[in-house]
């Protein structure tokens, strides 16, 4: 058991740090680029590809380097720290997920290859919306018909990875974003993200991997999406409660700083309190994702359940602590509490996830953490 | 960062987990499990049990009986007896005044106190809270006048728990009333039996008796029983209260107990409001228990991480709100504490409703959770 990284993955953190540090060096400036389309500077695309982050997870023949979730992991906190909105975890975790698991050979050095390189963003397509997506015709090009929304950065994607009902179940297929019949109507999201309606009608598809039944494939990767935006999201509270403590450090009112009323530092001990639980949860998911991948969706349900009480949790007292100033556009720690409310509705919600453990409560006698 | 434990650390909690399931008195384990109440008797057996196997004092240095292990694995000693029923040693003797002899006091004072302590030989009292100084300790008012090779007490100290089998008890009392409040304080040790020192039961909500008070008049105490140095009694009183709050989360016992009220609630857990806040519990509990892991990992020798109030706090709150959830499951059965052997209610639910109100000191005590914001709030957060 040990909670500490190595040095390569603080240089790893430290390399992302200073290059999101640079781009987003301020509230303002990430507001300048999400206000205009496609809500994100695809010259820090660039450079975060140079990097090799598009490329982390992927295994070297694929394009990638061969790295495992604790890398995944800080990099997400990063994202979360300055609200990085490159869709970073949508197109590495999620869609490069699906077709690195699900995908043949040929599939994954072509496609992951040209992600990992940031030249295509690669965007899942998961949620049906209305008519649910199903695939006509046999063999390795079919069609698809139907609604996904909402598909996060769903307009500007390059391809997407859609999920589709055939007769065998679930199945995977890529869908180009110039495909005919293919239409997509994006608008902004709360958090100054991007989404989109995206309808098929009778699309071109090409199947990922052999025909079968891919709903297990999905969950894996679903599981490793939502530890990851929970390290997403612990980047975000960590920064809307240093601000917050800083603000009580510094407001005066009275005539005295806010730090001296005991009302207002109690809430903010409640906060690091919660913080604290939600990391150790958080982490424990990310080294069960490592190292007892059986266990992954459970720990991502038991990440997911701490994690939306704790952004909630901070995230209200973060805009309440700072009174009005906190409301405004213009200041930070408002947008930190969006994008919370975002993720914490993504990939199942605390309710949905308390849900899934509380059918799981049977299943053992004591819970042991150790694997 | 990794999730398992090494081979050795794993090798060692399985030897913790085979001595206490196997060896240790099984009839203690039982009373336990079960939840009832230990006897003096029960206590004495089980610490010296474990001090026969080097198990009651690990955390003292070695020559006093201690053991040479990582944080690591004195956390799995400590979570692996709470799991099987086994008594912690008893905290005033193990993790209180016996680390702070073994740190503090002179060569002669640790030969005749240490042994004893780890043996349970002698039975520890904590003679600390006052009636005018409770989370504001170092303004009490007990004194120590010097008067020869002797010092004269006088004074209460209230809270002291389970002092009626106390033998001796280790006091913080006033030797300087004329300097800042905690630079006027010593450390002194007292033989209970010693005349002018009397112990009164304080009865409590639960109808247990558990806490007393202690009056001191004219208690004559030779001067040898200083621990340490005159007037640096609140040094000591700090290392021992840091040490205090390390152990103060039991996340083990209130594991066992929350496993114990799924076997209570049985088919009721179909109930998917009973399932979700015993779900609820069991993340928060997990939560708690992976924190004080990453505590243990980062605590420097000897000093307690801040982040120890974390668990002091969270700790106490999900013992609360397991002993909470006992009630609720007992229903109108918790109202029947006081039926006797011929009654159809489970002893689980007879002593659910003492053992909820007896649970509201969790909070109050080892500084209590309000203590524990502050230096949340001051140390770490530098508000």
């Amino acid at each position: 058991m040990d909670f500490t990284y190595d040095s390569e993955t603080v240089a790893l953190r430290d390399a992302v740090r200073a290059l999101l540090g640079k781009a987003y060096p301020s509230s303002e400036d990430r507001r300048r680029v999400v206000e205009a389309d496609p809500g994100f500077d695809e010259s820090v695309w660039t450079r975060i590809a140079e990097l090799g982050v598009l490329g982390l997870p992927f295994s070297e023949e694929d394009g990638g380097s061969g790295a495992g979730p604790v890398e995944v992991s800080v990099v997400a906190e990063e994202i979360g720290r300055v609200l990085a909105p490159e869709p970073i975890i949508e197109s590495v975790v999620l869609a490069g997920g699906l077709v690195a698991a699900a995908g043949t050979a040929e599939q994954r050095a072509d496609v992951l290859g040209r992600l990992s390189e940031g030249s295509t963003v690669l965007i899942p397509a998961l949620l049906d919306s209305g008519q649910a997506v199903s695939a006509s015709g046999e063999g390795e090009t079919v069609t698809l018909t139907g609604a996904k929304e909402p598909v996060l950065h769903g307009a500007r994607a390059d391809e997407l990875v859609v999920s589709a009902v055939t007769d065998r179940g679930v199945e995977l297929f890529l869908v180009k974003g110039d495909a005919e019949g293919l239409t997509r109507t994006g608008y902004r999201t709360h958090d100054g993200g991007r989404a989109a309606r995206v309808e098929l009608a009778s699309t071109p598809a090409v199947r990922l991997g052999e025909q079968g039944d891919r709903s297990a494939t999905i969950e894996e990767v679903l599981a490793a999406a939502r530890i990851a935006y929970c390290h997403e999201a612990l980047g975000a509270m960590e920064v809307a409660l240093s601000q917050t403590v800083e603000y009580l450090k510094t407001r005066k009112q009275f005539g005295v700083t806010l730090n001296t009323f005991q009302a207002l530092t109690f809430r903010a001990a409640d906060l690091y309190v919660s913080m604290e639980l939600a990391r150790s949860t958080v982490m424990w998911a990310t080294l069960v994702l490592a190292d007892a991948p059986e266990r992954a969706g459970e720990a991502a349900s038991r990440a997911k359940a701490i994690v939306s009480r704790t952004s909630r949790h901070i995230g209200q007292e973060a805009i309440q602590l700072h009174g009005g100033i906190g409301m405004t556009a213009e200041y930070s720690v408002g947008h930190y509490t969006s994008r919370l409310t975002a993720l914490d509705h993504w990939l199942g919600g605390g309710a949905d996830h308390r849900a899934v453990l509380a059918d799981g409560i049977r299943d053992h006698d004591v819970l042991e953490p150790l694997a | 960062m990794k999730l398992r434990l090494s081979d050795e650390d794993a090798r060692f909690r399985d030897e913790m987990r085979e001595y206490f399931t196997t060896q240790f008195p099984e009839h203690i384990r039982t009373k336990v499990l079960n939840r009832q109440e230990l006897s003096k008797d029960d206590i004495v057996e089980s610490q010296r049990a474990l001090n026969a196997e080097g198990l009651a004092v690990p955390n003292w240095p070695v020559e006093w009986g201690g053991r040479d292990w990582s944080q690591l694995q004195r956390h799995l000693w400590h979570e692996e007896m709470q799991l099987a029923g086994v008594p912690i040693p008893l905290a005033f003797n193990a993790s209180m005044i016996g680390p702070v002899l073994a740190a503090f006091a002179s060569q002669e004072m640790k030969e005749r106190f240490l042994p004893k302590t780890a043996n349970l030989d002698i039975w520890w009292s904590q003679g600390f809270s006052e009636p005018d100084a409770g989370s504001d300790l170092a303004s009490l008012r007990t004194t120590a006048v010097r008067d020869g090779d002797e010092y004269v007490v006088n004074g209460q100290k209230t809270w002291t728990t389970l002092g009626q089998y106390g033998d001796w008890i280790f006091t913080l009392v006033r030797t300087d009333p004329n300097v800042k409040k905690q630079a006027g304080i010593s450390m002194l040790l007292i033989d209970m039996t010693s005349p002018g020192l009397t112990v009164r039961p304080i009865q409590l909500i639960d109808g247990g008796h558990e806490v007393n008070e202690v009056f001191f008049e004219d208690v004559r105490v030779p001067a040898e029983n200083l621990v340490g140095e005159e007037n640096k009694g609140w040094n000591y009183a700090k290392f021992l209260l840091g040490n205090e709050r390390v152990g103060v989360a039991p996340v083990g016992t209130t594991k066992r107990w929350l496993a114990d009220a799924k076997k209570v609630a049985g088919d009721r857990l179909n109930d998917p409001v009973l399932a979700t806040r015993v779900a609820e519990l069991e993340n928060e509990l997990l939560a708690l228990e992976l924190t004080a892991l990453r505590v243990v990992a980062h605590s420097a020798e000897g000093k307690p991480h801040p982040a120890s109030s974390v668990l002091k706090l969270r700790g106490t709150e999900l013992q609360q709100a397991v002993t909470e959830l006992y009630v609720d499951l007992a229903g109108p059965w918790s109202l029947a504490s006081g039926a006797g052997d011929g009654s159809e209610t489970p002893g689980w639910a007879r002593v659910s409703t003492p053992q909820y109100l007896n649970f509201r000191k969790a909070s109050i005590y080892g500084g209590s959770n309000e203590v524990q914001r502050q230096i949340i709030s001051g140390t770490i957060l530098g508000l």
